[in-house]
């Protein structure tokens, strides 16, 4: 999933017709202050941190400056925090606004009912997750009318507007619903969207772009989130890699088995540190590239558990013996492997001509590889 | 009887020519099923390991009387794949393909379920009921013909814990695997009604994992409408929050969908929770052994 920061989201905002108030991007404090001077972001405004972690408000990360000198304060104030572990490098300049009442507004996939939710509270401004049940308003969209003049009126009505407010909401709505198909969106949150005099203004925004949907959104590709450098490689290569603070590598295929192997190391009282998951594959190269990004990780054990389907296990005992070959000396670490499934004893005789022995039993292995990284009791 | 799939299924292949398409419909005929055309657009009047190729969906049902699809088209085109199969008069779509956008998900289970149609999947490892009819891509070697149902959300999970069954001398009646998207065409409260009425299962393996609340809504379902013996298993205890694991389902969010809530439903509901995968088939022989006469 892509995060976008708040004004990214604003952008699309702006692009789809959901009113935004006026404002500008920095990334120094020179640029904040240039930009207040020129009349290009109103004076007095809010500066607030590009960071993804809500709770900026609290946490030091908004500030508001009521002149180019106050806004370069602000800005190079802000800049320099690190923000719950999030390095600040851009902030968002805008015009404040009187704000009268606080609402809240999104759009977001209920997987239980298989359907998107528009979701609406007269409770905004706060974390939607601290706003009794009762106060939000869930009504499910089908996507074949898309959504309907009665569930619109309905939200206008749980966000207590009338008159020319619940006409300002109409297409604000119609807005929310066409950037979160055409953008396949996740969660399109406008929270709070506020009552400024007569109007209704979106004042924070939180949109989440799916990945899967990568192939029509070329344009989200290079947005990049919380991935550490070797993750990012792996996701290059299409090899789903997560790292913990552990000292086991696992190789695994499929989500699942993944997640059952960890759990067996953990409660074995070992300390999982890299997953690799090579999903579904059967091209020894991906295997082999697959344990060299492993090796790179430095883990003091690896753990390889393969249950062959789409995967064969002669592929992967082949990409296996192809890696190890290439790993240099001073990277090399044990290796317990369980290869299990399709063409398994294809598998186990290819590991075996290079020296490596599969454990077929998931306990056993997994005490082998906890024994041999130094752990476990 | 067997649950949706059984002697009488009749498969069409979509997207039988590409790799994973022409292998796996060697792998169902060799499982015994009825794999009678496949389809890729523009690839008319070929075989694929001796099954017709047809243009259409519409003219593999014409010419071969096929039931059921089971779909291998790349996720950028599958949403297309699917509402033929379903507008052909397909009632049965078993989605391999992994990475389909929700979005397009979402159309295609509304334009599924206004028709009639059922899909499991998509990114599943499909449904087989041993002796009978496999569409998907379950390995073989896991199965041998018995009286244990399972109804799964992983992939190769799945594929562990079904050969665990054979390795203790038992066999299954129809294996579900539901795929682990967020949406997806059938879910756990969707698939126990089938096992419930199957005179051929006598006891059902539940494998779930984090993110969601499939699992809450499988235990609500077991503990008020399920009469036979429920064996679980949720993967994913260890795993960090926010942290997606694989699976676009398989991440912790907001603290909902997290194991602990899981196994706490399913123990509810009267279900044995096993905390390991291998204590599954252990769990089931006891249950087994218990029931059997003396």
């Amino acid at each position: 999933m892509v995060k976008l920061a708040e004004w990214r989201g604003k952008e699309l905002f702006r692009k789809y017709g959901v009113p935004v108030p006026t404002g500008r991007v920095v990334r120094s404090a020179e640029e904040g202050e240039r930009a207040a001077a020129s009349g290009s972001v109103p004076l007095p405004c809010v500066v607030k941190a590009q960071v993804l972690a809500g709770g900026r408000g609290k946490g030091g990360a908004v500030r508001f400056a009521n002149s180019p000198s106050e806004v370069h304060a602000a800005t190079a104030a802000i800049l320099g925090l690190e923000f719950k572990g999030e390095k600040v490098r851009e902030v968002l300049l805008e015009g404040k606004v009187a704000i009268g009442r606080e609402l809240y507004l999104a759009i977001a996939l209920d997987r239980s009912l298989r359907s998107p939710v528009l979701m609406a509270s007269a409770e905004g401004g706060v974390e939607i997750e601290t706003v009794a049940d009762g106060a939000v308003d869930r009504q499910p969209i089908d996507p074949f009318p898309g959504i309907t003049g009665f569930e619109r009126r309905r939200a206008a009505r749980t966000l207590g507007l009338s008159g020319g407010l619940a006409n300002e909401l109409d297409p604000i709505l119609r807005a929310l619903w066409a950037l979160f198909q055409a953008e396949d969106a996740e969660l399109v949150e406008i929270n709070p969207l506020a009552v400024v005099g007569d109007h209704l203004l979106a004042l924070d925004s939180k949109v989440i772009i799916e990945d899967d949907a990568g192939f029509r959104h070329p344009e989200y590709a290079e947005i990049r989130d919380d991935r550490t450098p070797l993750e990012e490689i792996a996701r290059e290569k299409e090899i789903a890699f997560v790292q913990l603070d552990g000292n086991i590598g696992v190789i695994a295929n499929g989500a699942g088995l993944t997640m059952a192997t960890l759990d067996v190391l953990m409660e074995l009282g070992g300390k999982p540190g890299v997953f690799l998951d090579l999903g579904g594959t059967d091209d020894p190269k991906k295997v082999t590239e697959a344990f060299l990004l492993m090796a790179e990780a430095r883990p003091n054990a690896v753990f390889l558990n393969i249950f062959g389907g789409v995967t064969r296990c002669d592929t992967v005992a082949t990409g296996l013996v192809a890696a190890m070959r290439q790993v240099p000396e001073a990277n090399r670490f044990p290796l317990v492997a369980r290869i299990r499934g399709n063409n398994e004893k294809e598998g186990i005789e290819i590991l075996r001509a290079a020296g490596v022995t599969s454990v077929p039993d998931l306990r056993a292995s997994a005490e082998a590889v906890v024994a041999a990284a130094g752990g476990g009791r | 009887m067997s649950v949706l799939v059984d002697a009488s299924t009749r498969v069409v292949v979509q997207g039988i020519t590409g790799h994973q398409g022409t292998v796996h419909t060697a792998q169902m005929r060799a499982f015994g099923t009825h794999v009678v055309a496949g389809v890729t657009p523009g690839k008319a009047g070929s075989t694929v390991e001796g099954v017709p190729v047809f243009d259409a969906v519409r003219d593999a049902v014409e010419r071969t009387g096929a039931n059921a699809s089971c779909i291998f088209v790349p996720a950028p085109f599958a949403k297309d794949a699917l509402l033929e199969a379903v507008d052909a008069g397909i009632r049965l779509c078993v989605i391999v393909t992994e990475h389909i956008p929700f979005h397009d998900m979402l159309v295609m289970y509304r334009y599924a379920r206004a028709n009639g149609a059922r899909i499991i999947g998509p990114n599943c490892p499909g449904i087989a009921a041993p002796g009978k009819a496999k569409v998907g891509i379950i390995p073989n070697v896991v199965f041998r013909p018995g009286r244990v149902g399972v109804i799964s959300r992983s992939g190769t999970l799945t594929y562990e814990i079904v050969n665990g069954i054979k390795e203790h001398g038992l066999g299954q009646s129809t294996c579900i695997g539901l795929g682990g998207d967020p949406v997806v065409g059938t879910s756990f409260v969707d698939a126990l009604p089938f096992f419930e009425a199957d005179p051929e299962t006598d006891l059902l393996v539940l494998v779930g994992e984090i993110g969601g609340t499939a699992e809450e809504d499988a235990a609500e379902y077991i503990q008020h409408h399920f009469s036979k013996p429920v064996v679980a298993y949720i993967a994913g205890r260890a795993a960090p929050p926010g942290k997606r694991m694989g699976h676009a389902g398989a991440i912790i969010a907001r603290g909902r969908g997290t194991a602990a809530t899981k196994v706490a439903a399913l123990d509810r509901a009267g279900a044995r929770v096993a905390r390991f995968p291998y204590e599954v088939p252990q769990m089931v022989a006891e249950i087994v052994a218990a029931r059997a006469p003396r």
